[in-house]
Parts: structure tokens; C-alpha cells; sequence
């Protein structure tokens, strides 16, 4: 198409300010618009599909929110009577709350810690052993369910490694049914949790801590940079901070998503909804009793928590190393 | 001031304590042993005869081998009324045609947003970033009601189609080809009369194959687990992840079968990775966000 090196061409000549001043933004919107027509059909495939998909999606449950709306019936609208009952009547909501804000303060921060830290850690190691030590920690993130092996190990006869362990020393005379006594589900669910963890924001951090440029650190020996943690505070993580950024927001979201660990461990509901989340109530309303405007709702609500926690922590992020 | 300088091979090592290294060493050690023994059991297990899986106290190594419980999930999944090899084959095509679909979709995207100038652009980022933000699983009742409306549900659209616009990848690809496709390159190809597409196509795709390869392993890693069992009710139809999760609540005598499915499950999406990580780490070396 040679029209389109003829306008680049334009782009880099004198002239296009004067011709610029003379229309209205929105001629100029409009005519730029038409000269990349092409940008947009290539940008429309994804774009359709992500908007039906993803962001329709969320405008609905707000809509839905104000409804009664139970997948048979016309729906009527009841503005917040779902958001009154969810807090003032529905004691299983207010746990479920609990318990997602306690999952995700600590798989949330203790993840992406753990991450950053381990990345740090083998950012030393010669190339092939850094290969292989990456390859153990990030393997459970993309193993799917194999993190259904705790099942086994945790399991509630003798045949359990753990039960049979503390039981050989000693500590126990009978199994511990560990996935049935509410004592113990949150407890593991958030250690099995953590083991799933270390996905794509890890990798981020070990890319990051492999492009800074060595002679940075030898000019900060010489400036007074005394060890290793004095150089990771001003030098290694203000480097880093576009990455920390991108993997602080995928440790939340996923810290808030972790469900379905939840339901493939303790079954669903959990004992006395000891490991009950946001995510398993709007299932049960949703995916269950089909009472669609009440889990729009509980959506909405999860919806804004995790939207405001990323606002909250991007705010914060932007201080390290000042 | 003659202060010792520690060398590691021939390489000066500044600011770093034998003492520290040996802590790092030893935590490593620690999280590592959290992170693999799982993993290897899942493999002990697999290999260990049915007397062995239930011996007490159960072991972290296995006496007599054998990869009797490989061969007897397949011919327990012969009998079974679907066929195993239906399920397998579900789980590729699902995989294949939501992969490709959002390489091709998601790169062309990638490519409009990151190289090419118009009004609208920056809006439209944002709003993909800000899909980053929210797990998926808070818009499922939704989202449901959207594939029913398309009459999408129980058949491999309903989990093919949106896959194709998973945002990650094109995030990851849009960065990447920020720093590493010259623009001086692409405007040399235009002023040879490539048109915006073939630019796309024959110059600055075969730039990024790192990018390809990490958006390939994000997209891959979501469809070969899925269990769609909220979308999907035809047995013919189901996945894998789906007949695992069969095969291990069928009790003790297949316990067996149960540990080789879940070998079999997890072998995939690691040799998907070990073979590419090197490309993928390159990739995510352009990942960072601004504030």
C-alpha cells in the first residue's frame, strides 16, 4: 500500500503542524482515524472477543446486581436489596469476606516475597544449575492439578505421610483428618496455595534481575554500597520496579483466586465453611441455586476488593527505594 | 585499604559475605525441598506397585518399579464408556485451537498497539491492564449467560473462543515488541511497499519468537487444565483434567491408574517449558509495567 509511506513520509515533513492547526480536533481524530484503518482491523479479532468476553461480562453484573434475576423468570429490579442482604443478612457472606481477606493478605504478599526473593537468590547461581533450580520452583504453577498430591500427603488414614510420620514419633496416637477439621483448612489451604504461587510474576523477577547491567553494581562498590541487601534496596529494586509492578498485580488477582484449590481440596462447602471464600459463595449462588442477581452482586463486590487492593498496592510500590 | 576481594571462577565477587552465601544456600535448599518433594512424589507414587501405595509407613522411594499403573490407565479408560483416547484428544484440540487462535489474534493486536500510532490507543491499553487486575472466575455466572446466548454451551467454542482473547499474552508480546522490533526496520519495509499487514506478518513477527513461545506456554497452561465442567455436560465432550479427577475418586484399586493420569497431566506443561524457558525468561525481561 504505498499511501502509507507516502503519509509517513508527511509525518516527518515540516508542513503537517500548519495542516494540523487549520482542522478541528475532531476532523484531525476523525482523519487519523481513517489513515489507520488498519491498526483497528488488526486490533478488532481480540478486541471484539475481549470485550464480549471480559468486560461485558462485568457491566452485566453490575446490571444483574439490581435484580432479582433467577435465569427463568423476567427479571424485576430491587436496586440494593442484594447488597443489604448480602451484609445485614447473610452470615456466611461476612465469614466468606473473612476468610478471602485473610487467604489473600497472606498467599497475596508471602507469594510475591517469595518470588522476589528466590529470584534474587538464584540470579547468582551459574546458568545451567539457575535452569534447573527455576524449573523446581516454577514447575507446581503450571502442573494444573497436581497439587492434589497433598490430598495424599495430608491424607486422613495412616497412609498419609504426614499422619504416619507423627505418628511414628510419637506426637500423635490417632490420624489427624486434616482437610475435615476446621483447626487445619485454612492453614493448608494456604500453604498448598503458596506452593502454586510462584507462576508467571517469578519469571518476571528473574528476567528483571538478569538484565540490570552489571557495572552498576562495581560503581556501587566503589560509592560505598557495604553488602548484598544495601545493594538490593538502591540499587536491584528501584531497577526493578516496572517488573515488581506487573508482578504485584498478577500475585493479587491470583491471591484472591485461589477457589478452586480450596473446593478440589476440602470439597465444597468446606467444614463448617471453615475455608468458605467470596469466590465459593458467588459459586454456590450463581453456579448452584441459579440466583443470578444476588451472585452478580457478591461479584461485584469481589470485583471491587480486587480493584481496589491493585490501586492500593501500585500506590505503594511506587515509593521502593526512595 | 587493602580490602580482600572474594572471586567466584575468575570473576570478582563484590559485596558478598561467604557467611551470606551459605544463608542463601541454605534457604534455598529449605523452599526448594518444599517445592520438589511434592513433585516427586507425585512420581514415586506413580511408579510404586498397588502392595507398595499401600504400605505403612508410607515411602519416599519405591522398592520394585514398575510402570504397571501406566498401562493399567489405559486399558481402564478403554472401558470405560468414553474412550480415554476422547478425552486426551479433547483436551489437544481444546489446547491446539485456543493456542493458535490467540497467538494470531493476540500478536496482531500486540502489533497495532505497540508499533502503529492512532487515536484510541493508550485508552485501549489501559483497559486490557486493567483486565490484569480481576481474576476470571468473579465474572463466571456472566459469562455463562453470554456463551448460553450464543448457544455455545456443551459444545468446544464455549471454552475455544474466549480463550483466544487471554490478555496476558498479548500484554506480554505488546512489551516485547515495544523493545525489541526497531522502528526503523518496519518503516523501511512500508517504504518498500510492504502493506501494514505484511510488516506485521514477514517483519516483526519472526522478531519475537521469544514472545510467541511465552504467550504460547501462558495460553497453553490455562487450557490444558481446564475441567470446564460449569460449560461442558457431554461425557464425549469432556476433558483430561475432567477423567482424572474421575479415575481418582474411583477408590483404592485405582489409586494406581490415578498417580500415572496425574504424571501423564503434568509431564506435558513442563516439557512445554523446559524447552522454552530460555526464550521465555528473554520475553518477560520486557514485562515491567509503569507506574
Amino acid at each position: 500500500m504505498p499511501e502509507i509511506s507516502n503519509e509517513a513520509a508527511v509525518a516527518e515533513a515540516p508542513v503537517r503542524p500548519t495542516q494540523r492547526a487549520e482542522m478541528t480536533k475532531w476532523q484531525w481524530t476523525w482523519k487519523e482515524i481513517k489513515r489507520n484503518k488498519t491498526a483497528y482491523f488488526m486490533l478488532a479479532p481480540f478486541f471484539l472477543l475481549f470485550i464480549i468476553f471480559t468486560i461485558l461480562p462485568v457491566f452485566l453484573s453490575m446490571l444483574l446486581g439490581f435484580t432479582d434475576f433467577n435465569m427463568l423468570e423476567m427479571p424485576n429490579i430491587v436496586w440494593f436489596d442484594n447488597y443489604a442482604r448480602l451484609f445485614t443478612n447473610d452470615e456466611i457472606f461476612i465469614l466468606a469476606c473473612k476468610n478471602t481477606l485473610i487467604f489473600a493478605a497472606i498467599t497475596g504478599p508471602v507469594s510475591y516475597l517469595l518470588s522476589l526473593l528466590i529470584a534474587w537468590f538464584i540470579n547468582e547461581l551459574p546458568p545451567k544449575i539457575r535452569a534447573v533450580v527455576t524449573l523446581i520452583f516454577y514447575a507446581p504453577s503450571i502442573s494444573g492439578q497436581v497439587y492434589l498430591i497433598w490430598k495424599t500427603l495430608f491424607s486422613s488414614d495412616s497412609y498419609g505421610w504426614v499422619n504416619a510420620t507423627l505418628m511414628d514419633l510419637g506426637i500423635i496416637d490417632a490420624p489427624i483428618l486434616w482437610f475435615q477439621d476446621a483447626n487445619y483448612v485454612m492453614g493448608l489451604c494456604i500453604v498448598v496455595a503458596l506452593w502454586t504461587s510462584l507462576g508467571t510474576s517469578f519469571l518476571a523477577f528473574i528476567a528483571g534481575f538478569q538484565t540490570i547491567d552489571r557495572s552498576m553494581y562495581e560503581a556501587a562498590a566503589v560509592d560505598g554500597i557495604k553488602n548484598r541487601w544495601q545493594e538490593l534496596w538502591y540499587i536491584t529494586l528501584p531497577t526493578m520496579r516496572p517488573q515488581m509492578m506487573f508482578g504485584a498485580v498478577l500475585a493479587i488477582t491470583s491471591s484472591f483466586g485461589f477457589g478452586g484449590v480450596v473446593t478440589a481440596l476440602c470439597g465444597f462447602p468446606s467444614v463448617d465453611y471453615a475455608a468458605h471464600t467470596i469466590m465459593h459463595h458467588l459459586d454456590d449462588y450463581g453456579g448452584q441455586r441459579y440466583e443470578v442477581g444476588y451472585a452478580s452482586a457478591i461479584a461485584m463486590i469481589l470485583f471491587v476488593i480486587m480493584f481496589a487492593s491493585n490501586i492500593v498496592i501500585k500506590k505503594a510500590l511506587s515509593k521502593v527505594g526512595e | 585499604m587493602a580490602k580482600k576481594l572474594r572471586t567466584r571462577g575468575h570473576r570478582v565477587v563484590l559485596n558478598r559475605s561467604a557467611g551470606g552465601d551459605t544463608g542463601i544456600t541454605f534457604i534455598l535448599t529449605i523452599f526448594g525441598a518444599f517445592m520438589f518433594l511434592p513433585m516427586y512424589y507425585v512420581v514415586i507414587q506413580a511408579l510404586k506397585p498397588l502392595d507398595e501405595l499401600f504400605m505403612f509407613p508410607p515411602r519416599f522411594y519405591v522398592i520394585k518399579p514398575t510402570l504397571k499403573n501406566f498401562s493399567d490407565l489405559f486399558s481402564l479408560m478403554g472401558d470405560s464408556w468414553v474412550p480415554f483416547s476422547r478425552y486426551i484428544f479433547n483436551t489437544v484440540f481444546i489446547t491446539i485451537c485456543g493456542t493458535v487462535g490467540n497467538l494470531l489474534f493476540a500478536s496482531m493486536a500486540a502489533y497495532s498497539l505497540a508499533k502503529l500510532r492512532f487515536p484510541g490507543r493508550n485508552t485501549i491499553f489501559q483497559i486490557i491492564v486493567m483486565s490484569l487486575m480481576f481474576h476470571s472466575t468473579v465474572n463466571q455466572v456472566t459469562h455463562f449467560i453470554i456463551l448460553s446466548a450464543f448457544g455455545w454451551v456443551d459444545t468446544y467454542l464455549s471454552i475455544i473462543v474466549p480463550s483466544m482473547a487471554t490478555t496476558i499474552g498479548l500484554y506480554l508480546m505488546k512489551q516485547f515488541m515495544e523493545t525489541s522490533v526497531p522502528d526503523t526496520v518496519l518503516e523501511s519495509a512500508r517504504l518498500d511497499g510492504a502493506s501494514e499487514f505484511r510488516t506485521y506478518l514477514i517483519i516483526a513477527m519472526p522478531m519475537v519468537k521469544p514472545a510467541w513461545l511465552t504467550l504460547i506456554i501462558e495460553c497453553f497452561k490455562g487450557l490444558w487444565n481446564t475441567g470446564a465442567s460449569i460449560y461442558i455436560h457431554s461425557e464425549q465432550l469432556k476433558t483430561f483434567n475432567y477423567a482424572i479427577g474421575q479415575i481418582l475418586s474411583g477408590g483404592i484399586a485405582r489409586s494406581g491408574a490415578g498417580a500415572a493420569a496425574t504424571v501423564v497431566m503434568m509431564l506435558v506443561p513442563i516439557l512445554v517449558f523446559v524447552l522454552n524457558q530460555s526464550q521465555i525468561i528473554e520475553t518477560m525481561g520486557s514485562s515491567g509495567m509503569k507506574d
